[in-house]
């Protein structure tokens, strides 16, 4: 479909629109999709979870789209939401950024973390936006994260964290932000050691030190098709002088190669989360658990 | 020590003194003649110009330090330190990484689990060692040498210098963030005494998945680093020939990291650099290895393992609540 055919098809949202966002019409309306180049109608494209109609590219979405996704309505209290980035470096610029961030997200740093239902199943979540400036972590995403895990401990509660940082550790906050490898994956220890689920959803991008630390331990970890995700940039190695091969670090070549557990389809993402739920049921919903703490044989009829 | 004539720039005038008093002294033993008065000054002047020189180092100048081609590397200082090493290998799955050595050795009659990252003295073995950038193998084998020593109740002793993990196309097929998260998590269950000494470079996720340690020792002029600073210029300002002013920014020198209490302790290099005297080097790093082992001895495997997981809980810098910026 031509992009004219479908602004005609489609005139009554050209209006509401218009009277709304009236500057911003090219993007507002319209979005391209970077991979078949087809136009998208926005509103349509939105209610498709941001996936093309056509070639079923995955769109990079922020925090709160996820989240709307995935958490059954009304059910997702935030917490930890008043966290915000020093400057500890003093490293130059670094305030300007974070406001500017802060400005085009709306948020105060680069995650959202907090308890929600999934088919009424209770469980932490966080994700990672990459809005807020790449969705690097620095120390509040850092203490997020690790104060998520707490919760879930604390409550007996599966996690869930979606990660999608193209940034990994965030340079502006130097060693600290590189001992947030260190203090997130060190959290996920305990968490394991609390025998509690933590389900790792890696999207697009999931790269660097978010990769190298708590995103890549999850007992399960999932990724959306396409996501581009690795350890170093495609640039710093095509450095070192070997061409990459196609697909090379997407999520299909880390399935291909053993790293992840199964790449999902945006839309049977919420399914899946709540069958993988439903074979680890914990204290909150007794029915499920024999007397040793174990799922009872029942525990899936 | 190596002989070949690398230098870097701010070296240069201690070291053309240095040579100037050689050849004086040279020439007296072969004339007979006596030029006592005349070395006595030179050495005191150039006693006061390396003081100069190495009290006042940039961040850049320590950089160029730690990555210092004659610097001492893991398996000098194994030589130095301990005795009767024995190196193992290969992480059981893929290979024996080079880049990263292990094995078991005495400290001081002790025996204690020593890992290391290796860099190559020329260019053969820089590139059989890979420029001590290792793979996820490397990784593997360092974790599974740690488990090993926790069974056996050893210490751990690790020795960073790395300038990144590589970032190569095996590195991400065999799962190089995978490894190292892996060892981050593994290395906070140890129930041993777990040392790390930053001795040259800490390059990154490359340095810390080896350096979860109950204590981080840095040498004076190590460095320790969320990214190189030639990349954080190519990122902040586009330009890789910035690396000196994003030194500055990044505050990756030992002195800097003991303020953010990253590492615990500095140890004092010889003057000029570890490079100048590898054994007094080595006899203060033991000293050090010798001192926080007989503290860490005292603490059950439960306390160590407690220690070392709140030491990195509480790392990190944030406003919490409405006073924030
Ligand atoms: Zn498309």
């Amino acid at each position: 479909m031509a992009f004219k055919d479908l602004f005609r098809s489609k005139p009554r949202y050209v209006t509401v629109d218009l009277s709304t966002k009236k500057k911003e019409i090219p993007e507002a309306l319209w979005t391209k999709c970077p991979i078949c180049g087809q136009m998208l109608y926005a509103k349509e494209l939105a209610n498709n979870l941001y996936i093309c109609m056509k070639c079923s590219y995955h769109f990079r979405i922020d925090a709160k789209s996820r989240i709307s996704q995935l958490v059954d309505e009304g059910t997702f209290i935030e917490f930890d939401a008043e966290l915000q980035s020093k400057n500890p470096l003093n490293f130059k610029g670094y305030e300007e950024k974070l406001s500017k961030a802060q400005k085009v997200s709306g948020l105060k740093d680069a995650m959202i973390s907090g308890e929600g239902m999934i088919y009424g199943r209770p469980a932490v979540i966080g994700v990672i936006d990459f809005n807020f400036m790449g969705g690097s972590m620095g120390s509040v995403v850092g203490e997020k994260v690790v104060r998520s895990i707490e919760r879930s401990i604390e409550k007996e509660l599966p996690l869930i964290i979606v990660s999608g940082g193209g940034g990994g550790a965030r340079m502006q906050e130097g060693i600290l932000s590189l001992m947030q490898m260190a203090k997130t994956s060190a959290a996920v220890a305990r968490l394991s050691e609390a025998r509690l689920l933590y389900i790792s959803i890696l999207t697009d991008p999931t790269m660097g030190g978010i990769f190298a630390s708590f995103a890549s331990l999850g007992d399960i970890n999932i990724a959306e098709p396409g996501a581009v995700i690795g350890f170093a940039g495609p640039r710093v190695i095509e450095q070192t002088r070997e061409k990459l091969p196609t697909g090379f670090q997407t999520a299909e070549f880390l399935l291909e190669h053993g790293m992840i557990d199964m790449v999902v389809h945006r839309k049977n993402l919420k399914k899946t989360l709540k069958k993988i739920l439903e074979f680890h049921p914990k204290n909150h919903c007794v029915e499920d658990i024999d007397s040793h703490g174990l799922p009872s044989p029942n525990a899936l009829k | 020590m190596p002989n070949s004539p690398f230098f870097l720039d701010f070296e240069k005038p201690l070291i053309e003194m240095e040579e100037r008093i050689a050849a004086l002294k040279k020439f007296t033993e072969e004339k007979n003649m006596d030029f006592s008065d005349e070395i006595a000054r030179l050495e005191e002047r150039a006693c006061k110009l390396g003081e100069e020189i190495f009290g006042n180092l940039t961040r850049w100048q320590r950089v160029q330090l730690a990555r210092h081609p004659k610097r001492p590397f893991a398996l000098d200082y194994i030589k130095l330190i301990f005795h009767d090493f024995i190196e193992l290998h290969g992480d059981r799955h893929f290979r024996d990484d080079p880049a990263i050595i292990g094995g078991i050795a005495g400290l001081d009659g002790r025996p204690v689990t020593v890992i290391g990252q290796q860099k190559g003295r020329d260019t053969k073995e820089n590139i059989a060692r890979n420029f001590g950038m290792p793979h996820p193998e490397g990784y593997r084998k360092a974790l599974r040498l740690m488990k090993q020593a926790d069974k056996f109740g050893r210490p751990i002793i690790c020795i960073v210098d790395t300038p990144a993990a590589y970032p190569g196309i095996g590195a991400e097929e065999r799962g190089q963030a995978i490894a190292i998260a892996e060892n981050l998590k593994e290395m906070t269950k140890l129930s041993v005494p777990v040392i790390v000494v930053v001795t040259g470079e800490g390059g990154s996720g490359g340095a810390l998945g080896i350096a979860l340690g109950n204590v981080v020792l840095m040498l004076e002029n190590s460095i320790y680093s969320v990214c190189p600073p030639e990349s954080c210029a190519a990122i902040i300002w586009k330009d890789g020939t910035l690396a000196e002013k994003a030194a500055e920014e990044l505050k990756l020198t030992a002195q800097d990291l003991l303020k953010f209490k990253v590492t615990d302790e500095i140890i004092k290099e010889p003057l000029g650099g570890a490079h100048r005297n590898y054994t007094e080097t080595a006899v203060r790093i033991k000293e050090a290895l010798l001192r926080h082992l007989q503290q860490l001895s005292e603490m059950t495997g439960e306390e160590l393992v407690r220690e070392r997981y709140n030491k990195f809980r509480n790392m990190g810098e944030f406003f919490e609540g409405e006073g924030g910026g």
